[in-house]
């Protein structure tokens, strides 16, 4: 098993803790795991995206231009990556801000209405926990479990009170992600 | 007949000696040239250390300029630093040896041109070091060329008109500068071309070593000093000339001692 | 039960210099490798262990307190990037005059001048031929994952005072900025002055009565004994080259084609090497862990063996010079880079390798 993963958005709405939560769950549960961030200018204010593999052997290259799972959350991110999912893969958005939606017919599309539903429970950031509660419904790779165990590691120690309130958004997450469109 | 001692047993019979060079000056003819006042504030600084019995425990730093072969006159464990960065050095080794003696004895082009950022900054993180800066306005090694420390309208290799301060610029009185910074802690300024002299710099050299153990901050020391050969002189034109030109810019004396 | 963290690549090495006993971090903050130091005063090295972490005023400064303290014998690094190494070219020169170990860290993004602050290998000239003035030559190691990061400050450390030579890690942004698992070592202590003053007689620790003064200078104005100081240096390197030479073979055992890439493209050629496989093409790749001694032995044997190789590099073209050295044209070895710190993807790669020696066919080149 290896899935190639992208998370893109704006710097802010926590696309690369999310990856790293996501990275360090995927390690807990002994899997082979690469976090490679875009860094810089670029993440103050500008887009941000991680790429994100979580695999069973040894990852050969962290940098990769087609992924298994395109996670988006803002316009610039839908122009720029959904073409790099793979034909046969998932492409999942927040269609919140979306004017341009995807049109792809030979992936699975699933939205989220993370923003709309993180600012209805009064916790704006849980947002990104709630885009992560999609991913892994539909791609159920790592246990709760060893999802505890990865935010534990990755949230440092004075955050640990919020980890109930993010376990809650990932299962929320779950509860509301819709499929838009299967693949033909 | 009572027996009549040859003169070499009189210098040899401990008892009549008033006077021996230290033995942390090693037996190297120095290279500087007559005249010279690098001679004497080696001794003075090797002297110092030797009477607090400081040989086993001193690091020092030679710079580039004439002093570069410091190390091969004074008899202690040196460092040969890249032009200007000997406080960087110093630094280095003073914060991983903390109860060392470590100091920099550099000249003017490499303390206060091409070494200042190093200098101001090293005087300003507070290093307990201690830094000996001799400022003869010249660049020695070189040749002659201009220094930042050349006085106005005064003659080098690159200013063959004199110093022309409109287009060259004003000499740096950096030690007036530096003393202006929480982190030094004792700065003085000291000639080395006469005798009374001499034993005013032995004491300012003696203060800016005891200091650095109370590590209360960097101690500098300037000596200002001649420079015949640069500056076209006999010694003793050069001497005189220092103390009509070069004193008035430069001032002797304590800048900034310990409240 | 083993340690085990997900961490950045600049993050591990900086765990990995506390852990192999280091004494003195001295740098100056630089995207993308300001974490190393970051790292270093968010953990409190002084009270770790004892070691100094200290944000000097420069570049410059920062190397020459690395030459300060590696000259009293004790383990000092410093790290930077790109404008920040070109800035240390004259302090690595001291250092390499005067025989200190140290450990440098170059985590290269592209050039030249400020150019990007994105990953790039453009570097390897300055690295591998020596960058400042003089013959002289460093160790450089190239990691290609986090864990070599972090196993490399350690290696690093060895091979300076086994060599009495600096040794460069020669990283990239894509390395310092990416996050992997790291499995760590027991904290190796910290040497005292005293097992520093018997293991390296010849560093500046105070002169005692029992041995004379030592004296760490780079200069001789005699010509003759300076070039005698020079041959003694060429006779280390040489010396190096024979003992020293690392590299990882990929699928090479039955390989047709070769990539040679190191770092980051590496990691891209390695996955390239999967989708050559699964297409047919039977590719390996050779990756240099030491750039400095060049595996060229290893390649001189593999081009009795391949019918083409294609150096992979982030970078106008530098290390193919050292794989065409190795060949001496006994194959067609050709280059592929991206520049301004585009990395190539792992499907462009092998298209540009299957044009250059399979299908006659022009490449056309691939944009982001």
């Amino acid at each position: 098993m290896t899935e190639e993963i992208i998370i893109a958005g704006f710097g802010g709405q926590g696309v690369l803790s999310m990856g790293k939560i996501l990275a360090y769950s995927g390690m807990m549960q002994n899997k082979e795991v690469s976090w490679f961030p875009s860094y810089g200018p670029e993440m103050r204010g500008g887009t941000a995206n991680v790429t994100v593999i979580i695999s069973d052997e040894r990852i050969s290259s962290p940098i990769l231009n087609k992924f298994d799972t395109a996670i988006i959350l803002n316009q610039q991110s839908m122009d720029k990556f959904e073409d790099s999912v793979k034909p046969g893969g998932v492409l999942i958005y927040d269609p919140n801000g979306i004017v341009r939606h995807p049109v792809r017919k030979d992936i699975n599309v699933y939205t989220i209405d993370a923003a709309d539903e993180a600012a209805r429970l009064g916790l704006k950031k849980v947002f990104n926990m709630l885009v992560l509660g999609a991913f892994l419904k539909l791609k159920p790779l790592i246990e709760p479990e060893y999802m505890l165990k990865g935010l534990e590691k990755s949230l440092p120690l004075r955050h640990h009170n919020t980890i109930p309130e993010n376990e809650k958004a990932i299962e929320r997450g779950k509860a509301i992600v819709k499929l838009e469109h299967l693949m033909n | 007949m009572s027996y009549i001692p040859t003169r070499e047993e009189i210098i040899e019979d401990h008892d009549n000696v008033v006077y021996e060079r230290t033995c942390l000056l090693t037996d190297n003819p120095l290279s500087y040239c007559p005249g010279c006042g690098h001679g004497t504030a080696h001794r003075l600084i090797m002297e110092v250390v030797e009477e607090m019995n400081l040989q086993a425990d001193t690091i020092g730093v030679a710079p580039v300029g004439c002093s570069v072969l410091a190390y091969d006159f004074m008899n202690i464990d040196m460092q040969q630093a890249a032009h200007g960065r000997a406080p960087a050095v110093a630094t280095g080794i003073k914060r991983l040896m903390p109860d060392k003696f470590v100091f920099t004895y550099q000249g003017d082009g490499d303390l206060a041109a091409i070494g200042t950022g190093e200098t101001l900054h090293a005087c300003n993180r507070g290093e307990n070091i201690t830094v000996f800066f001799v400022n003869n306005g010249i660049y020695g090694m070189t040749g002659g060329q201009m220094a930042p420390t050349t006085l106005p309208n005064m003659k080098t290799a690159t200013s063959p008109f004199g110093r022309d301060t409109e287009s060259m610029g004003y000499p740096l009185k950096i030690t007036e500068l530096i003393a202006m910074l929480p982190g030094t802690y004792y700065v003085s300024r000291q000639s080395v071309h006469t005798p009374a002299n001499v034993r005013k710099a032995k004491k300012a050299i003696e203060k800016a070593i005891q200091y650095q153990k109370l590590k209360k901050g960097l101690c500098f020391v300037e000596i200002v000093s001649n420079c015949n050969s640069g500056w076209k002189m006999t010694p003793e034109e050069s001497n005189k000339w220092m103390e009509e030109n070069m004193f008035p810019y430069y001032p002797l004396g304590d800048i900034k001692v310990p409240k | 039960m083993k340690d085990i963290r997900l961490m950045k690549g600049n993050e591990a090495i900086a765990e990995g210099v506390i852990r192999s006993g280091c004494d003195g971090y001295f740098g100056y903050p630089i995207t993308p490798q300001s974490e190393v130091l970051e790292y270093l005063m968010a953990t409190k090295t002084k009270e770790r262990t004892g070691m100094i972490t200290l944000q000097a005023e420069s570049e410059i400064a920062s190397i020459h307190m690395v030459y300060g303290g590696a000259a009293c014998g004790k383990r000092v690094m410093t790290s930077s990037s790109s404008p920040g190494i070109s800035l240390m070219q004259e302090g690595i020169s001291f250092l390499a005059g005067t025989e200190l170990p140290c450990l440098l860290l170059n985590v290269v993004r592209g050039g030249p001048g400020l150019g990007t602050i994105q990953p790039s290998q453009s570097d390897y000239f300055q690295a591998v031929k020596g960058g400042g003035h003089g013959d002289y030559k460093m160790i450089v190691l190239a990691p290609a994952s986090v864990q070599e990061m972090y196993d490399f400050a350690k290696l690093g450390f060895d091979l300076a005072f086994k060599h009495r030579i600096q040794v460069m890690v020669l990283s990239d942004g894509a390395i310092g900025q990416m996050m992997e698992k790291v499995e760590l070592d027991e904290q190796i202590p910290r040497l005292t002055d005293a097992e520093i003053k018997q293991k390296y007689p010849w560093a500046t620790t105070g002169k005692t009565p029992d041995r004379e003064r030592n004296i760490i200078t780079s200069l001789d104005l005699n010509p003759v004994k300076q070039e005698i100081i020079n041959i003694n240096l060429q006779k280390k390197f040489k010396h190096i080259e024979e003992t020293e030479v690392r590299f990882e073979r990929i699928m090479c055992d039955d390989a047709e084609y070769l990539f040679v890439a190191y770092g980051s493209s590496a990691r891209i050629c390695q996955k390239a090497v999967l989708l050559g496989r699964a297409r047919g093409i039977k590719v390996g790749l050779l990756r240099p862990i030491t750039l400095f001694p060049y595996p060229s032995k290893e390649l001189a044997k593999l081009a009795k063996q391949v019918k083409g190789m294609l150096s992979v590099e982030m970078s106008a073209g530098q290390m193919v010079e050292d794989v065409r050295l190795s060949v001496n044209g006994a194959v067609p070895v050709e280059h592929y880079g991206r520049l301004g710190g585009i990395m190539p993807a792992p499907d462009e790669v092998l298209n540009v390798l299957e044009s250059k020696f399979i299908k006659e066919k022009n490449y056309e080149l691939h944009t982001n």
